[in-house]
Formats: structure tokens, C-alpha cells, sequence
């Protein structure tokens, strides 16, 4: 049944984006960092009073995937969801006040750091059970087949997903129907503080797609050019009625599962491991490899910019006032 | 009963109404299609989806695999898109499995996203009782999803309403749960052609009276008609109501009849232990203690699964008879004539078994 007609043009053989995208994507994992280790450093003093789930050492996959993306696109996120809304155009502003419960918050401090949203920039939504938005994107890529509207769906996820029931329902369902959607599975090899070789047998996570007659693509998910390559591919497929790709791309979390801190100290895995991957920075790999493009006084420029930026969010985020506790009972009925 | 219905000859099931819900709303709304598993089923879910794919193509009438949460989120996802699915549950035991999706997408989508996504989706499931269908074929299981702000939980009783209520359930903008139970299948109403629209804004007296107030749900609704008529016969005049939506619960016309009645039985599919008697019996009590001349009586199902064997039924649904000896009691009715009452019923039933659905409510009603 292997019927699949070859890609008009193999976007496979296009080698890295010229120079001044890759300092553009280059700089976008760069900023998404800074916030996020901004959100880190700032933790502590109590404004940010909701669970914050920190995509640090994880930003090549979000600024590669969404780069392959129209802004008409749609991407459903998770709990881990700060660099798939900033990578697809979420405002930061409106992200930093969502995560210290403020009314001009994206979702008017509903939903805190797990439910960030921006829908004219088509970050659909983010859920934070494990698995619960795969099926949502997928009926959104439904959706979009039957109104026949040319747009791709991504849902982001992590390697636990892959263990949930939803997944395969969804993904059976996308395949049977070839539907416009991206199953990007994050392989960051926990599940909170479980290995994945403790939750799942020794099979590669793409033999899961074969299963579900799905086109499947595995990655380096620090390496930002492969992240994207493998990226347009799969959305080239889904605009070209070829169906879903499940997409693994392989990276690995710095920090705690949930909260500002490293906690490579409390057992459950081995510093070394963590510097093995530290030495595998997405950012610093991209850094090297867009070399003298980037010289010093842009670097410092863009850092300056980016710091200011986030200085300027987190002003916004801390000024601006709370919702009024009426507002708790709108909306529970459109 | 229903405005619209009155003058109307026409009688059909309250099957074929769902089905006419369903291809009125899909001849008007290109957006609307459904999900369902077993779409070329001969049975077609009890009629109701009888001819759908035919007449409407197979894009509009999609067949579910066996995954019912997928099933359920990939709705979500396209009604946040705009479309406007419904989804139908033969039993709603199988609904259990989407429970995570309707209880997380589906009832929190429009709020947490302040506003801005809308899930207009209809998710059928069918309750209710017969033939031996047993512990996990048959339960009442409407109060699960009551439970939930941001679901619209709707039952109706009556054929013309199911279809007026089904049109409104497809056109509003929330996640609707639309509870058949499938004794009222085969029950039959004057039913009005073509496209309209009742509302889903909660309970209507059906019966007006002015001892006891009956609230009653769905194939309730027709025992408690049913025991309102002998009551009527022995000078007992009861009212009663079809509860129709369970939420948003209304409990205002509960509360101005028991205000007038100051007596209340509740009659319910589902259990009597945390079932919806209980909710509206703390309502209506929060608001007209005074009114009350009698505690109020809760009727459901007993403290234990449904079991398979006739044998094993007797006493464990709510009937008519019941609610008669329950209206005797608290209006303290002479017991002669209570007797009567229920001799009337007795001699109704025949010898019908209780597994089967009751001809008595085939109607028209």
C-alpha cells in the first residue's frame, strides 16, 4: 500500500536556510531561552503563582516546526507549552501576565502558564493532561479538510503521550482520513522523573506510526535545521492530501519537570547524562554553525534587544491588575 | 404540550423526530455533520439515523472507530473550528471512555479560554432499560455530566420536543448532552414538519394540578402522566413536570409549583443516592421551606447495580405505581381509594413484562 506519490520538489535535498534566516531562527530559540530563564530567576519572588513547565534545552523543535508554518496554521500545545506559543507568534506580554494571573493575561488568568493560547497567531490551545489535545487537533485538521482550506495542524507532544490510548485513537482516525495534521512527539526521554526505558519497550517511537499506516520522520531535536527540514516535509505531505506524519524528534529537559530549578541532585538521573545533553545545546550548536554571519556587535545588539523586551513584559505582567474576582463566573457557556 | 405541536396530526416516534432533527439541520447547516459508530447498521440506532448517509453523502455522516475519547476530542477540535458535529452513544456506558474529553474540552473550552472558543457540539447518548441489557447496558448515568459547568445536559420526553430540542441542541454554541432513553424510541407524538427550534431553558408542566408537584424525567415523565391520571380519577389533582434540561437547572417553575402544591416527588432515571432528586430537592427546599406540608419524596433507582434477570427487576424501577402509593402517603389519601388507584394501574399493565417497553406509552402523546 506504499502508494504514496513522491513530493512535487524534495524540500529533503534543500540544505540549511540562507544566512539571515538562520540568525532570525537562530534568534528566536535565543529569545525564547532568555524569557524562559527569566521566568527562572523571577520564581522565586511569588508573582508567577501557577506551575511553570520549562521548555529549556527543548527550543530548537518548537522555532524549527512553527517555522515551517503559516500563521494561518494551528498548533495544539501541552502543560510544557511557553516555546510553541512564543515560536508560532504568541505575545509575550499577554503570556507573562497570563502566568502571574493577571486580566490582560491571554486568557484573562484562567488558565496560568499550562493554557497559554493566542489564536489570531493559531496557537489553538494548550492542554495539560497528557495526550487530551492530540484528538483536538486532530478534528481541528478535520475541520480544515472538510472546509478544504489548504491548513496544516501540529499537535506537540512529549514521549509519554505515545502511552496514552487517545494517542492511537487519533492517530488511527488521522491516517484512516489523511488528515492535515503533524503528530510532533518531543522525545525527552521522562515522563516527569520515569524513564522512558522503564515505561516503554525498546522499539523506536516512528514504528508506532507504521503500525497506523502513518508516514513517521525521527530527528535530532537539538539540531534546529534538521527540526525544520523534517518539519516542511511534513508539511508539505499534509498540504498535499498525503496525510499525518508522527515526527520524533529526540531532546532532553534541563530543568525540573515542573518548577524554575535543575534537580539532577534529587536521583533520578545522572549529571552526567545532563551534561552529555548540555553539550548537545540546540542554541549554542546553531550559534557555531551560523558562525561569522552573526558578528559581535549584533549578537550583543540582539541580546540587548531580547533582554529588554522581557524586562519590558515583565513590567507590563506586574502593573497591570488583576481580574475582578466577577469576571471568575463569565464564559462557562458561550 | 408544545405550542407549535398543537393542531398537528401528524404522529410519529421519538425516533423518527431525532432523525428529522437531524436531516432538517443538515439540509440548513452545511457545518453540521455526525459521528457515529455502526452508521451502516440495518437498526441505524433505533431508526434514528436511518437513510442519513444516503440522502447527505458519506462526508457528512462519518463512521467512528471504535475510540470514543478520540472520537469525542477530534469533535472538539473541529466544532472549536466551526464546524458543528454530533455524536451519537448507543449506550451510554461507551460515553464513560470520552469522559476525560467532555469533562476537560468539551465543558472548560469556552472558559478558560475566556471567551473565545466555542465547542458547538451534540453528543446523543442512549439510557435507560430493557431485555436484560443488564449492569452495563442500561444505566442512567445523566447526573455525571449535570455535573459539569459549561455542558448543556438536556432530556427530553416527547417527540416533538426531542426534535425541537435536538435543532436547538445542534444550533447552540455549547456542548449539549442529549440523553434518549430508549424505551421513548418507540413512543409516538403529534410532531410538526419541517425546521424549529425548542428551547433548551428547562423545566415545563405538563400536567397541571394543584396537591403534589411530580418533577420527572424523560421516561419518567410518562410514568408520572400516567400516575397523575389514576391520582386524578380518586380526587387528587397532581401537577407535573418535565424537568426537559438538567443544566443550566432552572429550578423557578419547580419552585412556583411546590409553592402552590407545598408537596414534591421527584421521579428519576438514575439513582436516588447523589442523583438529581436530591439536587432539586435541596433547591426547591432552599427556597419555599415554608411551603412544604410534607417532606419531600425522592424516586430513582436503588442502592445497587442493574441486574440482568426479570427476576432480579421487580421493585427497581419507579413506576407508576410508586408514585401513586408515595402521593398517598404524603397527601395521606384514603387507602381505599389509593388501592383503587393502584388496581387501575394493575390491571393496565397486564401482564406485560418487565423488560419490555410498555405499550400504554406508545402514545400519541
Amino acid at each position: 500500500m506504499n502508494t504514496v506519490a513522491a513530493p512535487r520538489k524534495s524540500l529533503s535535498a534543500v540544505g540549511s536556510p540562507d544566512p539571515k534566516r538562520q540568525i532570525d531562527l537562530y534568534r528566536q530559540m535565543l529569545r525564547i531561552r532568555l524569557i524562559e530563564e527569566a521566568i527562572a530567576d523571577h520564581y522565586a519572588e511569588g508573582e508567577m503563582r501557577c506551575p511553570v513547565h520549562l521548555s529549556i534545552g527543548q527550543e530548537a523543535i518548537a522555532v524549527g516546526a512553527c517555522a515551517a508554518l503559516e500563521t494561518s496554521d494551528k498548533v495544539y500545545s501541552t502543560h510544557r507549552c511557553h516555546a510553541h506559543y512564543l515560536a508560532k507568534g504568541g505575545d509575550l506580554k499577554r503570556m507573562m501576565a497570563e502566568i502571574c494571573g493577571k486580566a490582560a493575561g491571554c486568557v484573562g488568568g484562567r488558565g496560568g502558564s499550562m493554557h497559554l493560547m493566542d489564536i489570531p497567531k493559531g496557537v489553538m490551545a494548550s492542554i495539560p493532561i497528557v495526550s487530551s489535545s492530540i484528538p483536538v487537533a486532530v478534528g481541528s485538521a478535520l475541520a480544515d479538510k472538510r472546509m478544504r482550506n489548504g491548513k496544516v495542524t501540529v499537535a506537540f507532544f512529549g514521549d509519554a503521550s505515545v502511552e496514552e490510548g487517545v494517542f492511537h485513537e487519533s492517530a488511527n482516525f488521522a491516517s484512516l482520513h489523511k488528515l492535515p495534521v503533524i503528530f510532533l512527539c518531543e522525545n525527552n526521554l521522562y515522563s516527569v522523573y520515569t524513564r522512558i526505558d522503564e515505561r516503554q519497550p525498546n522499539r523506536p517511537l516512528t514504528e508506532l506510526a507504521k503500525a497506523h499506516g502513518m508516514h513517521a520522520a525521527h530527528g535530532d531535536g537539538n539540531d534546529l535545521d534538521e527540526c525544520h527540514r523534517l518539519s516542511v516535509q511534513a508539511v508539505e505531505r499534509a498540504r498535499n492530501d498525503q496525510g499525518p506524519t508522527l515526527l520524533v524528534l529526540d531532546t532532553y529537559r534541563w530543568r525540573e519537570h515542573c518548577g524554575p530549578a535543575f534537580d539532577n541532585h534529587i536521583g533520578y538521573r545522572a549529571e552526567s547524562e545532563f551534561k552529555d545533553w548540555e553539550q548537545r545545546d540546540p542554541i549554542r550548536r546553531y550559534r557555531e554553525r551560523i558562525g561569522a554571519a552573526l558578528d559581535a556587535t549584533m549578537e550583543s545588539t540582539m541580546s540587548a534587544d531580547i533582554m529588554a523586551e522581557i524586562e519590558d513584559a515583565r513590567a507590563f505582567a506586574r502593573a497591570t491588575p488583576l481580574p475582578d474576582p466577577g469576571q471568575a463566573t463569565r464564559h462557562v457557556y458561550a | 404540550m408544545n405550542a407549535v405541536a398543537q393542531g398537528h396530526e401528524r404522529v410519529i416516534t421519538l425516533a423518527d423526530a431525532i432523525r428529522e432533527g437531524i436531516t432538517e439541520s443538515f439540509a440548513k447547516d452545511d457545518s453540521t455533520f455526525l459521528f457515529a459508530q455502526g452508521v451502516s447498521d440495518p437498526s441505524s440506532m433505533w431508526g434514528t439515523l436511518k437513510g442519513i448517509g444516503n440522502k447527505f453523502g458519506e462526508d457528512r455522516v462519518i463512521e467512528m472507530p471504535i475510540a470514543e475519547n478520540g472520537a469525542v476530542g477530534i469533535a472538539i477540535g473541529a466544532a472549536i473550528a466551526g464546524q458543528r458535529p454530533i455524536i451519537s452513544f448507543h449506550r451510554v456506558e461507551f460515553a464513560l471512555l470520552a469522559f476525560e474529553q467532555i469533562v476537560n474540552n468539551a465543558a472548560k473550552s469556552s472558559y478558560i479560554s475566556n471567551g473565545q472558543h466555542k465547542v458547538p457540539l451534540v453528543i446523543r447518548m442512549v439510557i435507560g432499560r430493557g431485555w436484560g441489557q443488564g449492569p452495563e447496558h442500561s444505566q442512567s448515568l445523566e447526573p455525571l455530566f449535570a455535573y459539569f459547568p459549561g455542558l448543556k445536559v438536556v432530556m427530553p420526553a416527547f417527540a416533538a420536543d426531542a426534535k425541537g430540542m435536538l435543532i436547538a441542541a445542534i444550533e447552540d454554541d455549547n456542548p449539549v448532552i442529549f440523553i434518549e432513553h430508549r424505551f421513548l424510541h418507540y413512543s409516538t407524538g403529534h410532531v410538526p414538519e419541517g425546521y424549529y427550534k425548542n428551547a433548551l431553558d428547562g423545566p415545563r408542566i405538563v400536567r397541571e394540578g394543584k396537591d403534589v408537584t411530580i418533577v420527572a424525567t424523560s421516561h419518567g415523565v410518562l410514568e408520572a402522566m400516567r400516575a397523575a391520571d389514576v391520582l386524578h380519577k380518586i380526587g387528587c389533582s397532581a401537577e407535573v413536570i418535565d424537568m426537559r434540561v438538567l443544566r443550566p437547572l432552572n429550578v423557578a417553575p419547580i419552585v412556583a409549583s411546590v409553592s402552590k402544591t407545598g408537596r414534591l416527588i421527584t421521579v428519576d432515571t438514575g439513582f436516588v443516592r447523589f442523583g438529581l432528586g436530591a439536587e432539586i430537592v435541596a433547591s426547591v427546599m432552599t427556597e419555599v421551606f415554608d411551603a412544604l406540608k410534607a417532606a419531600p419524596v425522592r424516586l430513582g433507582l436503588p442502592d445497587h447495580p442493574t441486574p440482568s434477570s426479570r427476576g432480579l427487576i421487580p421493585g427497581f424501577y419507579p413506576d407508576s405505581q410508586r408514585i401513586v402509593r408515595e402521593a398517598g402517603k404524603i397527601l395521606a389519601l384514603d387507602q381505599v381509594k389509593v388501592d383503587s388507584a393502584l388496581k387501575e394501574l394493575d390491571i393496565q399493565r397486564k401482564d406485560l413484562q418487565i423488560d419490555q417497553p410498555d405499550p400504554f406509552f406508545k402514545g400519541p402523546f
